[in-house]
């Protein structure tokens, strides 16, 4: 693979992403102490947001430590070069969510639908694209549930809303290197060359950085990942393991990837609550082809109800659930606890 | 056969079509005017079929002849864009509106939880909220008038298939309008509305879980009562109206897994989302036409 010479832009996740995996509760003091960090090692784009995005602090994916409006005042002040982002599902947040993060100082909106469903972020994306300097970017979720046509199909209706970027999405991490790349040359073929593709991956099945190479080779120049790989399942395409792989391939990045490895040893491992990594759960997702997030949820219904959260996440792959049913679980689990007799 | 009130459906599309057909079998309502926009539309060929009157013209082509007709009430299946003009046409001939869209200028209306009341204060015209409100709003309301609850939230899943470009077009409409539902109807303090729209193949039923944070530790006993007791009266409209599990109690959160199968009429049964409004829409109707009939009501124009 010869990636000389390509540039990319990388989007580091541990502060919206990085949300799941501590239940949302990073407080504003880390948030700012971490993305000033960031900022100094050069990583260009940052997300912060509740994990499920703006609007998403309810019962049923959980009540953050700070509000967005919180989060996003006290982050983007402190920024010298680096930028700032805010991830936005309609269904949960909506327009005015999206005006407050645009007044906090956000330089890029991302609208996250499931891969089929583009068309409710219409009204999402056209008010973004109304903002002469707003980055605006549309974001296909379970980007492997649908085959390369069908995704070109969405993701050219989010850019003819307005979206100036457009992702390619493996919520599940469950895409095998062969599928990023037939669904990113496609895009990059359909859509108009002045649009950015980007990819965003999970490294459910450790193919994080196979499948952000993957992309990168196939047309992509925008790549997801969170130092330390803090994400939802077992996490995000480690950032700094990519940003020394692109090193040693010729693909500028502008980051400093000492100071990048300093950040992810220094500040996000400490911040761990478990470690962050491929097991026994996290590979099922990956292989069943589930939300990344549900992974916790899983966890504490299994526990809560006698039973196993493998056998949880399987049953939750073979419904097909989609990004945002965490309330599916609690019911599923007591409907596998009635079916084996017990509670 | 008594005597029914005469009824006009604007918008003969799923929503449209599906009322008309639940609205043939009430002993209350009779369907005599189909409102369309698309002259070779099939939901007013279907209409026509039935022996309706219908116009393509949209409201204004069943103005000049709707008093004569004897149109006392309307209901709308368009979309909030154009509902506040079609409210305020028919209301100035004394017809009722019905209002299906998430238009929501006039008061709220769940049928189990504040019908009565919509009705005694004789409104011109009710909102029925938005469907993930008709599925959820009777549980928080069970639940708070058992207690207090601080904050009341729902997550409604449809199948992608249920839900029509109006809906995809305004999704914010539907969270607001439904948050808000949850505090005035619903009795939460505060209010939270989730939509997730789901592509599986076959469909699935509509899905919702209502969580209510009570401000006292939930008195576990009576609020199961009330939640069932609840479920029994929507399911005199809604008869596939199912509690799939709970009421989970954890603290002060009470969680209920509601399903909604619809009646199957011209909508495919998976869309619980769309019948339960097309029930509810009619249900309403139907009270309001039981007072008519009774000489309780005379709607006049506005």
């Amino acid at each position: 693979m010869d990636l000389t010479g390509k540039k990319v832009t990388l989007h580091d996740m541990c502060l919206r992403d990085g949300m799941h995996p501590k239940q949302h509760q990073i407080t504003v003091d880390q948030m700012v102490t971490i993305a000033k960090a960031m900022d100094e090692a050069g990583i260009p784009l940052i997300e912060v947001t509740h994990g499920d995005g703006l609007g998403g602090a309810s019962v049923n994916y959980g009540f953050p430590a700070a509000s967005d409006e919180e989060y996003l005042t006290a982050v983007c002040k402190e920024m010298k070069n680096a930028r700032v982002s805010a991830l936005l599902l309609p269904g949960i947040g909506t327009v005015d969510h999206l005006k407050m993060a645009v007044d906090c100082g956000i330089s890029t909106i991302r609208i996250a639908t499931h891969c089929t469903e583009a068309d409710v972020s219409e009204q999402h994306l056209t008010m973004a694209a109304k903002y002469d300097d707003l980055d605006t970017v549309g974001f296909l979720m379970m980007a492997h549930m649908i085959e390369a046509e069908e995704l070109v199909t969405q993701l050219k209706m989010m850019e003819d809303f307005g979206a100036n970027c457009v992702y390619i999405t493996d919520s599940a991490g469950y895409m095998l290197p062969d599928h990023v790349t037939s669904r990113v040359a496609l895009a990059r073929a359909e859509l108009r060359p002045e649009t950015e593709l980007g990819f965003h991956g999970h490294h459910n099945m450790a193919l994080g950085i196979a499948n952000s190479l993957a992309a990168v080779e196939a047309g992509a120049n925008r790549i997801d990942g969170s130092l330390a790989g803090l994400g939802a399942g077992a996490g995000n395409t480690p950032l700094e393991i990519f940003i020394a792989v692109c090193d040693r391939m010729g693909v500028e990045t502008g980051v400093d990837l000492f100071k990048a490895m300093d950040v992810a040893e220094d500040l996000i491992v400490p911040l761990m609550d478990d470690m962050v990594r491929v097991d026994r759960d996290s590979l099922t997702l990956g292989y069943a082809g589930v939300y990344s997030s549900f992974l916790l949820f899983a966890k504490r219904s299994a526990e809560k109800y006698g039973l196993s959260s493998r056998d949880i996440l399987v049953e939750l792959g073979r419904r097909r659930t989609v990004g945002g049913q965490e309330d599916m679980i609690e019911d599923l689990a007591l409907d596998m606890a009635k079916a084996r007799g017990g509670n | 056969m008594s005597k029914k009130v005469k009824a006009a459906i604007i918008g003969p599309g799923n929503i449209g079509t599906d009322l008309l057909v639940k609205a043939m079998r009430s002993a209350y309502i009779e369907p005599v005017w189909m409102v369309g926009v698309v002259p070779e539309s099939p939901g007013l060929a279907r209409a026509s079929e039935l022996g309706l009157k219908i116009t393509a013209d949209g409201v204004d082509g069943m103005l000049p002849t709707m008093q004569e007709d004897g149109v006392q009430i309307c209901f709308d299946a368009t979309s909030a864009y154009v509902h506040a003009e079609n409210s305020r046409k028919v209301n100035q001939l004394g017809a009722v509106m019905i209002d299906l869209t998430p238009a929501a200028i006039g008061p709220f209306c769940v049928p189990t939880v504040n019908l009565a009341e919509a009705v005694s204060a004789q409104a011109m015209n009710v909102n029925m909220v938005t469907c993930g409100g008709q599925a959820t709003i009777p549980m928080v309301a069970a639940v708070s008038r058992v207690q207090a609850v601080d904050y009341g939230e729902i997550v409604a899943t449809v199948s992608s298939k249920s839900a029509g470009p109006g809906t995809r077009k305004n999704i914010d409409e539907f969270t607001r309008t439904t948050a808000s539902g949850i505090e005035k109807v619903g009795g939460a303090k505060n209010g939270k509305a989730i939509i997730i729209i789901n592509p599986a193949e076959p469909p699935l039923l509509m899905r919702d879980t209502i969580h209510c944070l009570t401000v006292d530790e939930p008195d576990q006993e009576a609020i199961t009562k009330s939640i069932h007791e609840m479920i029994t009266e929507v399911q005199k409209y809604v008869p596939g109206y199912t509690l799939k599990n709970g009421p989970v109690f954890d603290g002060k959160r009470v969680s209920i897994y509601m399903e909604v199968e619809g009646l199957g009429d011209f909508l495919p049964k998976y869309a619980g989302n769309l019948d339960i409004m097309t029930a509810a829409g009619l249900r309403t109707a139907e009270m309001y036409a039981e007072e008519i009939l009774a000489g309780r009501f005379v709607p006049t124009a506005a």
